[in-house]
């Protein structure tokens, strides 16, 4: 792990790259990373997450921004300009649901080709993929994702990089932290080694390739 | 009575202490004001919370303590956290009890489309396909028609969250359960006649000799 400076972490990010930014409604999503993002205008994203929040919140800082070709989310129903932007074809929207978005995403970081799952199956959802019987159910096969960049926010972060999360803030960024090839962690409060219990790391270190400095 | 308040109270009673609850977001969201005193659910936000509490006294709300509509809660003793594939195994593995969603319309074989409007309303599906898939008993809150039309259908014209069936539907109106690809009218609501029921719902219904009234 190396620590990185706000300004720095974003300069490695390049215009087109996908994303993975964990967070829900915004709870949990590095939010000074996005800040700098938009201040450096990094765009033609594509962004995985589970949803893009609201208008001037997180993700939907992004995409008020316009700087988000395309999003993998599961839900953008508390984000009017995410859906005024697909329904005018400016943005592309994958519409996942959120069970198959989260199995994708550890698919990926697992080292897994993807997932079966009953869900979606007969719905729209269903549209050009694989149905796979076992044991006379019908699942749904759903591919793995994985992304250039893991952008995650943990409460805590030691100086070796071990992280772990607050109460409803935890939510993709687990998750997501195994899944990006380069995986950029903020955290609330930066500990030193040994705050965090070997019980209590719930992404190991050797995952975090950068640490976001305090300001 | 208002009609979600009649809707919620009634399904309050098809809760259980021990039981894993998620509520979705609408009217299910106030069938936790009605348990009865002593009652111990725990419920689920799916974004990585069971043991959700009341919302927060003002000054009390945490940043990261939200449910699944971002919206501060509490957390109640022995409440716990965790992520987004667990929060998820946990509806799809079967682990939930029960779920009570808002409904746009069920057909007649009590099948549910609830996540869009194609053309006006596309807010995405968030969990609502996972927890139509797989929650052990799926309990549908809505108001029985929309702008006077009916929402308990023939066929309907909304793309659906799941081909699985909802075991029942509760409506200001009337208890209408769902098995073998057909529904019965259980019970109907106070004031209420089975007259008034069927005039209300397109789907053609199961109507036994004697359908007892709801008791809230």
């Amino acid at each position: 792990m190396q620590t990185v400076a706000l300004e720095q972490s974003v300069a490695m990010i390049p215009d087109g790259a996908s994303l993975m930014i964990g967070g829900f409604m915004a709870v949990g999503t590095p939010e000074r990373v996005i800040d700098e993002m938009v201040r450096q205008n990094r765009r033609d994203l594509t962004v995985i997450a589970n949803d893009t929040a609201t208008p001037g919140r997180g993700i939907g800082k992004l995409i008020g921004a316009r700087l988000v070709r395309k999003a993998i989310v599961s839900h953008i129903g508390l984000n009017p300009e995410t859906q005024r932007q697909m329904m005018a074809g400016e943005t592309e929207v994958e519409l996942v649901p959120q069970g198959t978005l989260v199995e994708r995403i550890r698919a990926g970081g697992h080292g897994l080709g993807g997932i079966l799952t009953p869900t979606g199956i007969g719905t729209v959802v269903e549209e050009g993929k694989r149905r796979i019987e076992i044991d006379g159910r019908s699942y749904l096969l759903e591919t793995a994702l994985r992304a250039d960049f893991a952008l995650v926010q943990a409460f805590l972060a030691d100086y070796l990089g071990n992280l772990s999360y607050a109460l409803t803030a935890r939510n993709f960024n687990p998750v997501m932290a195994m899944a990006g090839a380069t995986v950029i962690a903020s955290a609330d409060n930066v500990v030193p080694v040994g705050v965090i219990s070997p019980d209590h790391v719930v992404t190991p270190a050797p995952l975090v390739d950068y640490l976001v400095t305090n300001a | 009575m208002e009609p979600q308040v009649v809707i919620a109270r009634r399904i309050a009673r098809e809760l259980k202490s021990g039981m894993l609850v998620n509520l979705g977001i609408g009217i299910p969201t106030l069938v936790a004001n009605y348990l009865p005193a002593g009652m111990h659910v725990f419920f689920q936000s799916e974004n990585g919370l069971i043991g959700t509490g009341a919302p927060p006294e003002e000054g009390l709300a945490h940043p990261t303590l939200t449910d699944a509509g971002g919206r501060p809660v509490t957390a109640l003793p022995g409440a716990s956290t965790f992520d987004s594939a667990m929060s998820f195994g946990l509806i799809r593995g079967g682990h939930v009890d029960l779920t009570v969603l808002g409904g746009l319309q069920v057909d007649q074989q009590g099948r549910l489309a609830n996540w869009m409007i194609p053309g006006k309303m596309v807010p995405g599906m968030g969990g609502a396909m996972d927890l139509v898939t797989g929650a052990r008993r799926v309990i549908v809150a809505m108001q029985h028609t929309a702008k006077g039309k009916p929402k308990i259908m023939k066929t309907c014209t909304l793309p659906f969250t799941s081909m699985r069936p909802v075991e029942l539907v509760v409506t200001e109106l009337a208890v209408i359960a769902f098995r073998d690809g057909r529904g019965t009218l259980l019970e109907t609501a106070p004031g209420v006649s089975v007259g008034d029921v069927l005039a209300a719902t397109d789907a053609e219904l199961t109507v036994p000799a004697k359908v007892p009234e709801m008791s809230l």
